[in-house]
């Protein structure tokens, strides 16, 4: 039995990491070892409960009281034991890609990349633990904060451009949308705290609740629904390692974690499922999906295409949340953890060839898997799990979105997710079939081999993780099996 | 009679006999020291009040044993604790992080007398917190506003001069409106003592003097208080000031008149005048919106940091009078919270500025372009004590946003229209703090000079202690809630 004294190390870890790391600045290989040993602690630590919670723990520890009634307190349900894992157990892999990356590109500020990224983690393990609504806040605003420097890392005009969009739609939807909608929740329930069942029903009846559940749901842009998706092709001017982290490790992720924590623990889903007043989110979320497949069709940049891939896959949790049957529940929950590691994987290609070949546009890329097979045959698992072919993570939340659909015989969200499933293979399977089979395009340098050894590590294990999580999924829906196991079937 | 007891009318004393001490020190740094221990000492003292308050309460203090209603009376109530934790702790920080950037500004002969200047202005401020009589505050009010025009002007910049004469005029207008409305209410009620006039006010409400007092007071102290549009001095006095009297007076001087204008308009007619909170309301809720509206979008298109943050102070003023103009538990307690937090927060930034300028001699955004790369630290605590200002969760400045938000809520029919303004106000000052924040960080210094320039060891770690402040009355803000709580209980006390 762990303590749960040790839930604000957890928090604290990352902090000291980063402090640390600020210390040793001068020394990059000393500064490196650093980032990575607090990753790889931070990730012992967070899988060490995993069990517990496994089990039925909830352990929960208040850190302060600023205002009576409103705590800033930590604990561990299995949405957020399964956020926090994915989020430290990839920050692993992503400090070594990151190494591997700004050597090999020979970034600048390098010791302020390192500290802000393990502040991110840092927001990003409060986001997961939050016990509460003023508790997820506060992360929330940290993590957008700690990751601006990040988006706007290469400092000069056009990054600070973008970067100035990532933080202005974050910041103003939080401030303007979600700060409200906290509050008002407290006005109306008298609590923030995440319980099981949810908070809101018998306080909040009629049209009042579709539009709490808006203000939640635009106000955590990090969400990216449209059309607060904006943010997200502008911060793809960072250093690829930011984008994955951004994708995959936690600030889109720490999006629709929220959303389905709210949905889940202040909403209520049996609550929300009885309330026409909150049917427009699926259909929402249903344009999200579709538009960004389409745009993302569109596309010649490889990472600004992978950007809209991710908002699309993103509302695909918020839809399968808002099904508010079981089945799809878990399959929201499972498929943040299956989108985490094909998109990772994609990014972490995406990046390896620009270290290694300095391309960024789609044309460039026929014929590269020649040259970079283990880059290429990583990316192309990636992308079939974005389709969802078995046998990849991907198939794994399909299936279990697509069972919850038919259970509440949803047939915006079936037909939406046949659609973009077509919509993801058309913009996805020409590039595989390009980058192996074409050949290279005119005046196209080809004279390149495989990016850094630290960078290939990094997404050959992931690529792995994509489809070793397919055959290995047993605990995480055990574990989540429980978010929905008061829920009739 | 032991020490404890005359510990309200020591609050002024100190101050206001140290003054002549330190006219008569020849040295400049002689001066500063002598004029910081003196500062420290009324903070001090403020401390204990505060713990004094918040124990057994303070009981009332008859200066040379007169009893009032005859004699003056001095009175410390939870409201007056915070407002004197305020003035006494921004005039600490202000001497002590000013002391290199004021020996640049005030010439070294006539230091002493500048430090002189500046303890009588705290006297006067002290003075006015701890007044239990109408007059007394007039008195000390004037003490404080003569005071702060000397030190506004005593800097190098010529420029300071026309704006102190603008302030000059405006607060003599705003302080003898104040004088006309105490007059009135003494020639009806014979009293000048804030207990007693609210007792006597009963036998002649409705009469015309009593609701010309309640308006010329109103108005008087809004000119003073800076509620827009009432603001015109504030600008340009501000940010020609002498850096470090910039730190002073930006986080307490205004937050004083409102302070008597809340004592005024609940203790004494909020109970008498039938309809006046009605009145107080509908004229000052207006011109506090249009304030953090209008002064926010003016704020982000100044060109000097200085100027930019005295347009954010009008804005927050709005916030408090916004908040006090709603005469409701809520707001009143929003309105205290907000006075200590934004001081906290404002005094924090303008202590930024001055480590800024003692680096680029300059206040012009565009000359401090790259200063965060030149000065990690100092921008650094800049930014946590921005994010209180906009009122990010974990700082100060939320705290006092939530209560504030709560409150306009809590406003039948006007709630929604209420929490709409404060968001825009709040995401305004996103944008004018961040559009300095960014120059900061990622703009080329003007001469492209970008080796690190930080300010010495003392002025960055009491930065820092400003700016952990801010972090720390956002995670545990028991102080200044149980403050405004007794300060709450006090102004509506008659009512509830």
């Amino acid at each position: 039995m762990l303590s749960t004294s040790t839930l604000p190390l957890i928090l604290t870890l990352p902090l000291l990491g980063a402090i640390a790391i600020a210390c040793v600045g001068r020394w990059p290989n000393l500064r490196e070892t650093i980032s990575l040993l607090t990753a790889i602690t931070l990730a012992i630590l967070v899988f060490s409960w995993f069990p517990e919670v496994s089990d039925g723990a909830r352990p929960r520890f208040v850190l302060s009281e600023p205002l009576p009634g409103l705590t800033l307190a930590l604990s561990l349900e299995p949405l957020g034991m399964m956020f926090a894992c994915i989020a430290s157990f990839l920050w692993i892999i992503n400090t070594i890609y990151s190494i591997g990356y700004m050597r090999g590109n020979d970034e600048k500020h390098q010791t302020r990349f390192y500290i802000c990224f393990a502040l991110a983690i840092a927001a990003a393990m409060g986001i997961a633990l939050a016990d509460n609504l003023f508790t997820l806040f506060l992360f929330y605003e940290l993590l957008t904060l700690s990751t601006y420097p990040l988006v706007a890392h290469k400092g000069d005009a056009k990054t600070i451009a973008s970067a100035r969009v990532y933080l202005g739609v974050l910041l103003a939807t939080s401030i303007g949308l979600l700060l409200p909608a906290i509050i008002w929740t407290w006005v109306a329930t008298g609590s923030t705290t995440f319980t099981l069942g949810g908070i809101i029903e018998g306080k909040l009846a009629g049209p009042a609740v579709g539009l709490l559940l808006g203000l939640f749901v635009f106000g955590i842009g990090k969400a990216a629904v449209m059309p607060v998706h904006r943010w997200l092709p502008a911060a793809m001017v960072a250093p690829t390692p930011v984008s994955a982290l951004l994708h995959a490790v936690a600030v889109v992720k720490a999006g629709v974690f929220s959303i389905t924590k709210i949905i889940i623990y202040i909403f209520g889903v049996d609550f929300l499922f009885n309330e026409p007043s909150a049917q427009w989110l699926q259909f929402a979320a249903a344009f999200t999906i579709l538009t960004a497949s389409i745009i993302a069709l569109y596309q010649t940049n490889l990472k600004r295409m992978l950007a809209y891939s991710t908002i699309g896959q993103l509302s695909y949790v918020i839809m399968a949340t808002v099904i508010l049957k079981p089945l799809a529940e878990v399959g929201a929950a499972v498929h943040i953890a299956a989108h985490a590691f094909g998109k990772i994987t994609l990014f972490f290609a995406a990046g390896a060839i620009y270290t290694a070949a300095h391309k960024t546009e789609l044309w460039q890329l026929a014929g590269i898997g020649r040259r970079m097979p283990i880059t290429m045959a990583a990316f192309t698992i990636g992308a079939l799990s974005m389709i969802g072919v078995p046998p990849t993570a991907g198939f794994v939340s399909k299936w279990f979105i697509l069972a919850g659909a038919f259970q509440a015989e949803n047939y915006v969200a079936i037909f939406t997710i046949i659609g973009s499933t077509v919509l993801n293979a058309m913009y996805f399977l020409p590039i595989i079939y390009f980058a192996w089979l074409a050949p290279p395009a005119d005046g196209v340098d080809m004279n390149h081999g495989e990016a850094p050894k630290a960078i290939l590590l990094a997404l050959s294990v992931t690529a792995t993780l994509t489809i070793v999580f397919f055959f290995f999924n047993q605990p995480l829906l055990d574990l989540e099996s429980q978010l929905v196991e008061s829920l009739p079937l | 009679m032991n020490l404890a007891e005359h510990l309200p009318a020591l609050q002024v004393v100190v101050p206001l006999l140290t003054a002549p001490l330190v006219i008569l020190l020849r040295n400049g740094f002689l001066a500063w020291l002598a004029a910081l221990v003196a500062s420290g000492v009324s903070f001090g003292l403020a401390i204990l009040l505060t713990q004094a308050v918040l124990g057994t309460g303070v009981p009332e203090y008859a200066v040379g044993g007169w009893q009032p209603p005859f004699g003056i009376s001095l009175n410390v109530d939870g409201l007056s604790a915070l407002v004197l934790l305020l003035v006494t702790g921004a005039s600490t920080l202000g001497l002590a992080g000013g002391r290199l950037s004021l020996r640049r500004d005030i010439d070294n002969r006539r230091a002493p007398m500048f430090y002189g200047a500046w303890l009588i202005a705290l006297a006067g401020l002290c003075g006015i917190a701890v007044a239990g009589d109408a007059f007394n505050v007039f008195v000390f009010m004037e003490i404080s506003s003569l005071a702060t025009y000397i030190l506004i002007a005593a800097g190098r910049d010529r420029r300071a001069l026309s704006a102190v004469f603008k302030y000059l005029i405006i607060g003599t207008i705003g302080a003898t409106f104040y004088l006309i409305g105490v007059g009135f209410i003494y020639m009806m009620t014979g009293t000048l003592n804030f207990a007693d006039m609210a007792l006597r006010l009963g036998d002649v409400i409705e009469t015309r003097p009593i609701i010309i007092a309640a308006g010329f007071i109103t108005i008087g102290l809004a000119l003073k208080a800076a509620v827009f549009p009432l603001h015109i001095w504030l600008p340009r006095a501000y940010t020609y000031a002498p850096n470090a009297v910039t730190v002073f007076i930006a986080a307490c001087s205004t937050k004083v008149s409102i302070y008597v204008l809340l004592r005024f308009n609940y203790g004494v007619f909020h109970g008498n005048l039938l309809g006046h909170s009605d009145l107080f309301s509908v004229f000052i809720v207006p011109l506090a919106l249009s304030g953090i509206l209008l002064a926010s979008a003016i704020a982000i298109y100044q060109g000097n940091i200085k100027k930019l943050l005295a347009f954010s102070s009008v804005a927050q003023i709005g916030y408090i009078a916004l908040a006090a103009g709603l005469a409701t538990q809520a707001g009143l307690m929003a309105a205290q919270l907000h006075m200590f937090n934004h001081a906290l927060a404002k005094g924090t930034l303008f202590l930024c500025v001055v480590a800024f300028v003692l680096t680029t001699r300059s206040a012009s955004i565009t000359k401090l372009a790259g200063i965060g790369r030149r000065m990690p630290w100092t921008m650094a605590a800049f930014v946590i004590a921005g994010l209180s200002l906009i009122g990010v969760p974990g700082t100060a400045g939320f705290i006092s946003k939530w209560y504030l938000v709560v409150a306009v809520m809590g406003v039948p029919g006007w709630g929604l229209p209420l929490v709409m303004a404060i968001i825009i106000s709040s995401l305004m000052a996103v944008v004018y703090l961040w559009k300095f924040v960014e120059t900061a960080y990622y703009g080329t210094p003007p001469d492209g000079d970008v080796s690190a320039m930080e300010v010495p060891l003392p002025l960055r770690a009491l930065i820092w202690f400003a700016a952990l402040a801010n972090i720390y009355f956002g995670l545990a803000p028991g102080l200044p809630i149980a403050l405004a709580e007794s300060g709450t209980s006090t102004l509506l006390g008659g009512l509830l």
